[in-house]
């Protein structure tokens, strides 16, 4: 039993390193419900974003792995309405960041997101080879990690007509420092 | 001359290729020249703010310090999720100064992050619009909703933008071009951004919002001042109108390319042939509600 206790007082709670992280204090906040109340996504979403700082308040195992296994995390947009209303100024999207990433770390990501993780991961491939967004390339990525191989096929002949897709990439110059830039922010990140 | 530097982003290469053309004609129209940051690269978008901080910091920063050494003070940012992570690497980095020494050390550049991002709205409000009204040629007759989304005002802090919940800068603009502008509840909702390709339909859902609450109240057609709302209100329209009763077919405009036309400026030119929902100049000629729901006195007063 004892033992237990100083593994329980080991155990690193999720709202202070978020604290370490991001510099948001999960405690500030008092449930007004404002955050939930003018989020677009609400209803799409399977935990509030009032209820996820609730439930991070707590430090409950059971609830801080709840709240890093749902969908409401990878739905939200960083429109930062939540954070423009919020009167204890709690950056929520800030913290949703930092879920995210310590989502991937901790390896539960929800299935439901996987569309919304490929596109991210898709988005960056291009940024990492090129430098810049190469949205045929983003496309093809996200295509072959979802096997969604039909979408948008209705608007990418309009968009070709119109001429709102390069067939080629416009590239950076410099190449490896974009490639430095990546190195080093990843190993960063693993650090955490 | 006036020079500026001009930090395009890569929508205005691509899918948004209009916004850069009409952006680029109407400042020759005022004599100011553009000039692009010399080897820019992706900010990183919503994907790196998503999954990597350091990185999220690291991309934007590069472009800032290269604007830096290319001798400028100040950048203009016509994308709003670009500026976004611009001005919060700006901000950042100057109110860290451990952070920008380790940015530093990941770029091999040395700077001081002073060179400031600013919006194609604030370049507006600057440059263009102490001269527009002895310059429009073609007053516009339309009753526009002018659109600004998320990142343009919000979060307020970052941005420093007043009436963030009812934003009226595209409002005065549009009015000196002879527009009526509209006062509507959606200005500021979100069309979805990120999620376009990933949850389409849920981008859908939400641009019908936005599309319903202008239309009911009679708006003609869009402003906006972002690649990400136009493309979502523009190349989404088919999965906006699974959500409404009837077909929604008001064109969306970058709002330089309603100062091209009220200039007198060329449909080509302005890259108004690229749009999703088609836009005819006709539009012009038809004759626009008077009355509006929701009138306030707000609007009147700009």
């Amino acid at each position: 039993m004892h033992d237990q206790n100083i593994v329980e007082a080991l155990r690193p709670v999720l709202k202070h390193k978020v604290k370490e992280n991001t510099e948001e204090d999960i405690m500030l906040c008092y449930q007004c419900g404002k955050c939930s109340a003018g989020c677009p996504l609400i209803d799409e979403m399977d935990i509030a974003p009032n209820q996820i700082l609730r439930m991070l308040q707590t430090e409950i195992p059971e609830l801080e792995e709840k709240v890093l296994k749902s969908l409401a995390i990878w739905l939200c947009l960083a429109c930062e309405q939540c954070y423009s209303r919020c009167p204890k100024d709690v950056d929520l999207p800030k913290i949703m960041d930092y879920l995210r990433a310590e989502s991937i770390r901790r390896d539960l990501v929800n299935p439901k997101a996987k569309e919304i993780l490929a596109f991210h991961k898709s988005f960056l491939d291009s940024v990492r080879l090129t430098g810049k967004l190469y949205e045929i390339g983003l496309i093809a990525g996200y295509k072959m990690r979802t096997m969604h191989l039909l979408q948008d096929v209705n608007v990418a002949p309009t968009m070709y007509f119109n001429g709102k897709l390069n067939l080629f990439p416009s590239q950076v110059k410099n190449k490896k420092a974009i490639k430095r830039i990546f190195e080093k922010a990843l190993r960063e990140e693993e650090n955490k | 001359m006036i020079k500026i530097a001009y930090f395009p982003g890569c929508s205005l290469e691509g899918s948004s290729k209009e916004y850069n053309e009409s952006l680029l004609a109407v400042s020759k129209e005022f004599e100011i020249q553009l000039e692009e940051v010399h080897d820019w690269n992706c900010c990183g978008a919503t994907a790196a703010h998503n999954l990597n901080k350091v990185l999220s910091i690291s991309l934007p920063a590069r472009t800032l310090a290269l604007a830096e050494k290319q001798g400028f003070s100040e950048i203009l940012v016509p994308c709003a999720a670009c500026y976004s992570r611009l001005l919060t690497a700006y901000n950042e980095l100057n109110k860290d100064a451990a952070l920008l020494e380790k940015v530093k050390e990941i770029l091999e550049i040395d700077f001081s992050a002073k060179v400031k991002p600013f919006t194609v709205i604030d370049f507006i409000q600057k440059h263009i619009q102490p001269k527009l009204k002895e310059k429009v040629k073609k007053p516009l007759n339309a009753k526009i909703a002018c659109y600004y989304g998320c990142l343009l005002v919000r979060p307020p802090k970052l941005v420093e933008v007043e009436r963030y919940e009812d934003p009226l800068m595209m409002e005065s603009i549009v009015k000196e071009l002879g527009a009526t502008p509209l006062d509507w509840a959606f200005k500021t909702e979100c069309c979805g951004a990120g999620l376009s390709v990933s949850r389409t339909s849920t981008v859908g859902k939400l641009c019908s919002k936005i599309l319903d609450d202008a239309l009911s109240r009679g708006a003609t057609m869009f402003a906006v001042a972002c690649p990400m709302c136009q493309s979502n209100l523009d190349m989404r329209r088919r999965n906006a109108n699974v959500f409404l009763n009837e077909k929604a077919d008001a064109p969306v405009l970058f709002i330089t390319q309603l100062i091209g036309l009220a200039l007198g400026l060329d449909k080509k030119e302005l890259g108004l042939q690229r749009h999703f929902v088609p836009f005819n100049l006709e539009i012009f000629d038809k004759p626009i509600p008077k009355e509006t729901l929701g009138k306030s006195k707000k609007v009147e007063e700009v």
